[in-house]
């Protein structure tokens, strides 16, 4: 079986699928992910999907539970590069890509993940400035 | 990539393992693009190939997929066979909802193959299994 390989970079792991994935590889890559999130401390995850010339339910599932998994473990997914063909396909079948994320490229996801963890880390000092006021 | 493919001929591909089902795709692909459908069209097929094979191979127990390229005079197009001889599909109408998995799936792959295609063929019986024909023809 084939492995999609995980790229740290900085804060970030990034993901390119450069593969006609099967099932068990995209099963395997869910997997790899949540591991490299927790050894890592990354806080995002960017799946570059522009190579892929098809989502079909099973991709779009697993993109959705990386989703999930990682807002679990405190990193933020986005799914960068989705051909229009792709799209058009992915809602005349009926997959809604929910809690996904999406970016038109790998800079633009960048960019997003930046923002949602320093919205995060303002929201944690607002909290700390709360506590702070709150107690005698 | 097309090359050693006799399009004029039926193409069959055996379903068997995921892998498998990547090489449907890999079929389907090549024969769309020999039928001269659009970008779209040939994602379009080439998802519904996906989903119905996938179903061949988990719910059918494996069966096997035969690509054609037809032509009605006005159009070209593909058409694949999905066929098995599993258990068959006991309540066709349910199992075509939005929605409505027997295993832990979407339940989006029937019906979303049908919208995705421009004919769409089903015979299932618990003594025969189930063959599915669809047919995607160019613009
Ligand atoms: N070839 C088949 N043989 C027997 N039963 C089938 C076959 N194909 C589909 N089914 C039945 O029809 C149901 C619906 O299939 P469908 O592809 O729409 O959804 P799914 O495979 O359960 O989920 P998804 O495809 O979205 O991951 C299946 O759960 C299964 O019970
Ligand atoms: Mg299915």
């Amino acid at each position: 079986m084939e492995r999609v390989p995980i790229l740290k970079i900085g804060d970030i792991l990034l993901v390119s699928i450069q593969l006609d994935m099967s099932d068990q590889t995209a099963v395997q890559l869910q997997e790899d992910l949540a591991e490299r999130i927790v050894a890592t401390g990354c806080h995002g995850v960017i799946i570059d999907i522009t190579a892929l010339d098809i989502v079909d339910s099973f991709v779009g599932r697993m993109l959705s539970t990386i989703a999930s998994i990682s807002k679990v473990l405190d990193a933020e997914t986005v799914v960068v590069g989705m051909r229009p063909a792709v799209a058009i396909t992915l809602v005349e079948l009926g997959l809604s890509l929910n809690g996904i994320r999406t970016a038109l490229n790998v800079e633009r996801g960048m960019e997003l993940i930046a923002a949602a963890h320093a919205d995060e880390l303002d929201y944690q000092l607002d909290d700390d400035l709360d506590a702070e006021t709150a107690t005698p | 990539m097309t090359a050693g493919i006799d399009l004029g001929q039926p193409q069959a591909q055996s379903v068997r393992s995921d892998e498998d089902v990547v090489r449907v795709r890999q079929l389907v692909r090549a024969v769309a693009v020999a039928s001269k459908l659009s970008l779209v069209d040939q994602t379009k097929v080439v998802t519904a190939a996906s989903e119905l094979a996938r179903n061949t191979l988990v719910y059918g127990g494996g069966g096997s997929v035969e690509v054609t390229v037809v032509d009605n005079g006005r159009r070209k197009g593909v058409q694949i066979v999905f066929a098995d001889s599993g258990p068959g599909i006991a309540d066709l109408d349910l199992a075509m909802t939005d929605g409505y998995t027997s295993g832990g799936g979407l339940g989006l792959g029937l019906s979303g193959s049908r919208r995705l295609v421009d004919e769409f063929q089903i015979e299932t019986s618990a003594e025969t299994g189930t063959r599915i024909t669809v047919t995607k023809w160019s613009r």
